[in-house]
């Protein structure tokens, strides 16, 4: 733990100053990623991420091992790997994210807005989702990704998802696809995975969550998706909204044959 | 066959099996107003980004497609006239201004997203898509390199200085469901800083062309 803390400090110390060229940057962060190795930030959250999952919390002080992720109460191996899902208790499809809320408030009896108050974490203010999903996530390393379709409403999710990619819209015509739809291009330096494609899609969605190195913070989908609609120039995506929830069902799916491979560790 | 949105029965799907491609093209369904209503529901305005951009015009409706979706020729044929119908050339008639103001203007990314300052200027983020000149290395390759651009089209004669700004100021003028924004049209470059920028494309001096 001292180590991994030692490695967060410095990593801050590096891009504290925000004023590197990006090719440095770049460069910084290749060397400390060779040295991190198996030592990832990312730990830290996950750490925290476990206790909070076992803490009776909340008004009726429950812990969310009575949350079922949809292999059964409690069960969280492997259980990232198959979501999105369609939940039955809900009627309704969730990826993890949304899901975590939905038993905050229905197990742990947190009202919905106490149980958003700090989707995204910044420095000393934290987010339990963060901190969950890292945890969470992990236990699904090496499993390999197998989400369903079968349900009726999953194969609206994904349809709706797929066709949200393509929505050019704001400002700037943009869409997903504008940036993420054909192979080797880059914005600057930052190379833009072909989310079209099996193998675009495999890498760009099962190394999320990822602890960003240029933020110091552990970000999860959720926060991938709401910051690339914030560069396409749309309005504030909803955490846990049936639009992201879409997305993420159409990414992942098209993600499915791959062994999930996060936290990561990311620019 | 299913009619597309741009109400015209032929989707030409081009040359997906030539590239290789594994899974089978899919040509995206318009959105409907239940799907649009789940869209909006699930955004909040922020700062400047308002549920109105959401709003699509004709472009972006008929341009929402993969890109192995080829769309059919008369449809292209009307994307860029009406496009071509919204370029304001400046009333002056002067199209060219300053390449070091236009080199500033390339290298800024900020603009219209919901974490910027309306009240800052927006950046054209030229090199985000681009190359331009050859000292920087930082440049993005969705749009073709424009390094040399005026030495290689004969310079700034008037009819490329007229290519140019109108090419900046609405691209899809000139190439249908293009990935470039339309930075005059929407209001995201001034008439100003579009001359700056086409002054950094086409003037001898500027980085572009050494
Ligand atoms: C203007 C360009 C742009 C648009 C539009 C855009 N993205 Fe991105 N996206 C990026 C960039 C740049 C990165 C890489 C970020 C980095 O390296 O920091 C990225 C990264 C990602 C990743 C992670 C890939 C990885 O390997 O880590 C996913 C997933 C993603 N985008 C999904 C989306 C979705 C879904 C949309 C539409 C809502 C979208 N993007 C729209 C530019 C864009
Ligand atoms: C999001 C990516 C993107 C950005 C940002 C962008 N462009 Fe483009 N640009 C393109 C693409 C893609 C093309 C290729 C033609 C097409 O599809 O319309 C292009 C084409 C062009 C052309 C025509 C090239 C030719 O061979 O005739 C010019 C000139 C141009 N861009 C200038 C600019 C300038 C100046 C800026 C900044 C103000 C800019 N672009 C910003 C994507 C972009």
């Amino acid at each position: 733990m001292t180590r991994l803390i030692g490695i967060a400090a410095l990593l801050g110390a590096i891009f504290a100053s925000g004023a590197h060229a990006q090719n440095t940057t770049l460069d910084e962060i290749a060397r400390y990623r060779a040295q991190l190795q198996d030592g990832n930030p990312a730990e830290l959250w996950e750490a925290r991420g476990e206790d909070l999952w076992k803490q009776k919390r909340g008004p009726k002080q429950v812990s969310l091992e009575q949350c079922d992720l949809g292999k059964g109460r409690g069960v969280v191996k492997g259980a990232y790997a198959e979501l999105p899902r369609y939940f039955s208790d809900a009627d309704k499809v969730m990826d993890l994210e949304s899901r975590l809320l939905h038993c905050m408030v229905t197990l742990q009896g947190f009202s919905r807005a106490d149980a958003t108050k700090r989707v995204f974490g910044s420095g000393s203010s934290r987010s339990d989702y963060e901190a969950l999903a890292a945890w969470i996530t992990s236990e699904s390393r090496g499993v390999v990704m197998k989400v369903s379709l079968n349900h009726q409403k999953m194969q609206e999710a994904y349809e709706l998802g797929e066709k949200a990619f393509y929505f050019r819209g704001g400002p700037h015509d943009f869409s997903c696809a504008t940036c993420h739809s054909e192979d080797n291009k880059r914005i600057r330096l930052q190379d833009l995975p072909n989310l079209t494609q099996k193998k675009g899609a495999q890498l760009g969605y099962t190394t999320w969550p990822a602890y960003r190195v240029s933020q110091g913070e552990l970000r999860t989908f959720q926060w991938r998706i709401n910051d690339c609609f914030r560069q396409q120039r749309f309005p504030d995506l909803v955490f846990g909204s049936e639009l992201s929830i879409a997305l993420t069902a159409f990414l992942a799916y098209n993600a499915n044959g791959a062994a999930f491979n996060a936290p990561a560790i990311k620019r | 066959m299913k009619t597309a949105h741009w109400a015209l029965p032929a989707v030409v799907i081009a040359g997906l099996v030539a590239a290789g491609c594994a899974t089978a093209p899919r040509e995206i369904q318009p959105v409907t107003a239940n799907d649009l209503a789940i869209m909006k529901a699930s955004f909040q305005e922020k700062g400047q980004a308002k549920l109105d951009r959401l709003d699509q015009d004709e472009a972006q409706k008929l341009c929402s497609h993969p890109p192995s979706v080829r769309i059919p020729a008369e449809v292209s044929a009307r994307i860029e006239k009406n496009n071509m119908a919204t370029i304001k050339y400046p009333a002056d008639g002067k199209l060219m201004g300053d390449w070091k103001a236009g080199e500033v203007i390339a290298q800024r990314g900020v603009g219209k997203q919901f974490s910027d300052d309306p009240k800052t200027p927006s950046g054209g983020n030229c090199y985000a898509c681009h190359q331009l000149s050859k000292n920087e290395i930082s440049f993005g390759t969705i749009g073709p390199s424009l390094y040399n651009f005026g030495k290689l089209r004969g310079g700034p004669t008037p009819e490329m200085q007229r290519y140019a700004y109108g090419r900046i100021y609405n691209s899809q003028a000139f190439s249908a469901c293009s990935n470039m924004p339309r930075f005059g049209h929407n209001d995201i470059l001034t008439e100003q800083q579009i001359k700056d920028v086409t002054a950094l494309l086409l003037d001898p001096n500027s980085p572009v062309n050494q």
